[in-house]
């Protein structure tokens, strides 16, 4: 019996862990927070920068820099601090595929 | 670690106990939502949950805004109409490509009731009926904590030109009546009140008007709060730099009362002040058919939500948007919020017409740009996640923040704004 949950609760804790992942919607729904400034589903009707079909990996370099205060700013620095490593890792995936 | 579909049901099944496991097995099985949704108040708040209604269930809701004008007027922005920069016409927008672009149906009509056990809205002689109701009505003025205010006079010579419209055209054609050498008082109210920063850019903005065309007349800033609200070494600065000898500050001007014949405003403490233009903005509450429809449950004044869903504490099934909403801490009402919380209830409504529960980390941010002439600006930016043990969003320490200095490309990034979330909203 022991033997036979082991494998169980190992799935169980892997499952938690990704549990964010597992809400097909959340990468989404954190992207919608960008949509104000930068345009429904990152498309810019202008003067912001567009953020739709951007490659995943530029725009988690771009947060990163921005949060390190690396990257010159107006508030972008100021927002980037706000989000986890994790949470722009879903964004950046979601901008990618539009 | 991945599972095929088959896996994680199994999985997923044969741990029923396993709290949020459960809830994710539910979203694996996710039915697409179906049903009818009505949106009352086509501003930031409702315009918005009813673009993303439709946007993010593919068509599969119906969705019903209905909304008293026939277009949306921008309050952002709309300081530029007081100093001769904007016409109105230049934040007057069309409701069109909400129906066109995204099916929603828009009504133009004021809602007379809002039955909440029989889930319909009366609206002239129509009854719509929801399965779930949006509310969004903005703020109503409290016109009677004003001594010598009343209704009337709000709407007609003591203007609050504090929802864009004909007011905005009506006070900006007192200031141009106005004789150099005038006084414009601008009388601002404890908060919480809709947009903390804009009496302050309307003040730099009169300003910037009379300097360059009444220069001996002046603006004066009587402001109930204990002090600058929002953004206050950037204001401080432009009001003694760039508008020094004109723009006047008082703090802790509480009303006592008003004689509208000569335009004067008697305080608790200070002297009484005589002007030229009297721009009272009354204390705000939950919009009025908030308080008719009974969800109004905090303070007297704002509407209690479950912030996961923005659906009222007072009433199942009806959400509130917006400035309504008794704010999380440190939250602001603005159009911006409404247009991020709008965003949160859209998600979760849909979440729960197909069985399933609101996501449990919302998350959303705020940023209010505030010109200090027509070309410069500043901003305030904060991100507020979801804090699970006091159900509240609460501001995210280390982010957000304020400019370091007034900037041309901030004014640029400013006017982009407003373009991006007029077209978020609306298109």
């Amino acid at each position: 019996m022991t033997l036979r949950l082991l494998p169980m609760a190992v799935a169980l804790a892997a499952l938690s862990g990704t549990a964010a992942a597992a809400d097909p919607n959340l990468a989404r729904n954190l992207a919608a927070t960008c949509f104000t400034c930068h345009g429904t589903n990152g498309k810019s009707v202008g003067g912001m920068e567009p953020l739709d079909g951007e490659k995943k990996q530029k725009i988690i370099e771009k947060m990163n820099e921005f949060k390190a205060g690396s990257k010159p700013a107006t508030l972008m620095h100021q927002l980037a601090k706000g989000y986890t490593d994790q949470q722009i890792e879903l964004i950046a995936d979601f901008f990618s595929k539009q | 670690m991945t599972f095929s579909r088959r896996e994680f049901l199994r999985i997923a099944g044969a741990s029923a106990a396993a709290g949020s496991l459960a809830g994710y097995a539910r979203l694996a099985l996710a039915q697409q939502a179906k049903g009818n949704v009505v949106v009352i108040g086509g501003g930031f708040g409702g315009a918005t949950t009813a673009k993303y209604l439709r946007l993010w269930s593919n068509g599969s809701v119906d969705v019903t805004l209905v909304e008293r004008n026939p277009n949306y007027v921008s309050c952002p922005i709309s300081n530029l109409v007081l100093s001769g920069d904007r016409q109105i016409a230049d934040v007057t927008l069309s409701y069109e490509n909400l129906a066109k672009k995204h099916g929603v149906k828009v009504i133009q009509g004021e809602v007379s009731a809002v039955d909440a056990d029989k889930k319909q809205v009366k609206v002239g002689a129509d009854t719509l009926s929801y399965d779930r109701l949006v509310m969004a009505p903005g703020v109503e003025f409290m016109v009677d904590q004003v001594p010598g205010l009343t209704r009337e006079l709000s709407e007609t010579t003591i203007l609050h030109a504090w929802k864009a419209g004909p007011q905005t055209v009506a006070l900006r054609k007192q200031l141009e009546e106005m004789k150099d050498g005038g006084v414009v008082a601008i009388c601002i109210p404890k908060v919480p009140y809709r947009c903390p920063p804009g009496p302050y850019e309307r003040a730099c903005l009169i300003a910037h008007y009379l300097k360059a065309n009444k220069p001996r007349s002046k603006v004066l800033i009587l402001d109930a709060n204990e002090d600058v609200v929002s953004k206050k070494g950037l204001f401080m600065k432009v009001w003694g730099e760039n508008y020094k000898g004109i723009v006047e500050y008082r703090k802790e001007q509480n009303i006592t009362g008003l004689d509208a014949a000569t335009r004067t405003v008697k305080f608790d403490f200070g002297d009484p002040v005589k002007a030229d233009v009297l721009n009272v903005i009354p204390p705000q509450m939950a919009g009025a058919l908030a308080k008719a429809a009974g969800l109004v449950n905090q303070n007297n004044r704002w509407c209690g939500v479950d912030w996961l869903s923005l659906e009222s504490t007072a009433a199942k099934n009806i959400h509130i948007v917006g400035d309504s909403t008794f704010p999380a801490p440190g939250m602001p009402k603005s159009g911006h919020m409404a247009n991020q919380q709008a965003k949160v209830a859209a998600a979760a409504i849909l979440n729960l017409m197909s069985g399933q529960p609101p996501s449990d980390q919302p998350l959303v941010m705020n940023t209010c740009y505030s010109l200090i002439d027509p070309k410069k600006a500043v901003h305030v930016a904060g991100v507020y996640g979801f804090d699970a043990k006091e159900k509240t969003f609460k501001s995210i320490q280390g982010a957000g923040g304020v400019s370091s200095e007034p900037s041309e490309m901030e004014g640029k990034f400013a006017y982009a704004w407003a373009k991006n979330i007029w077209a978020d909203t609306l298109n």
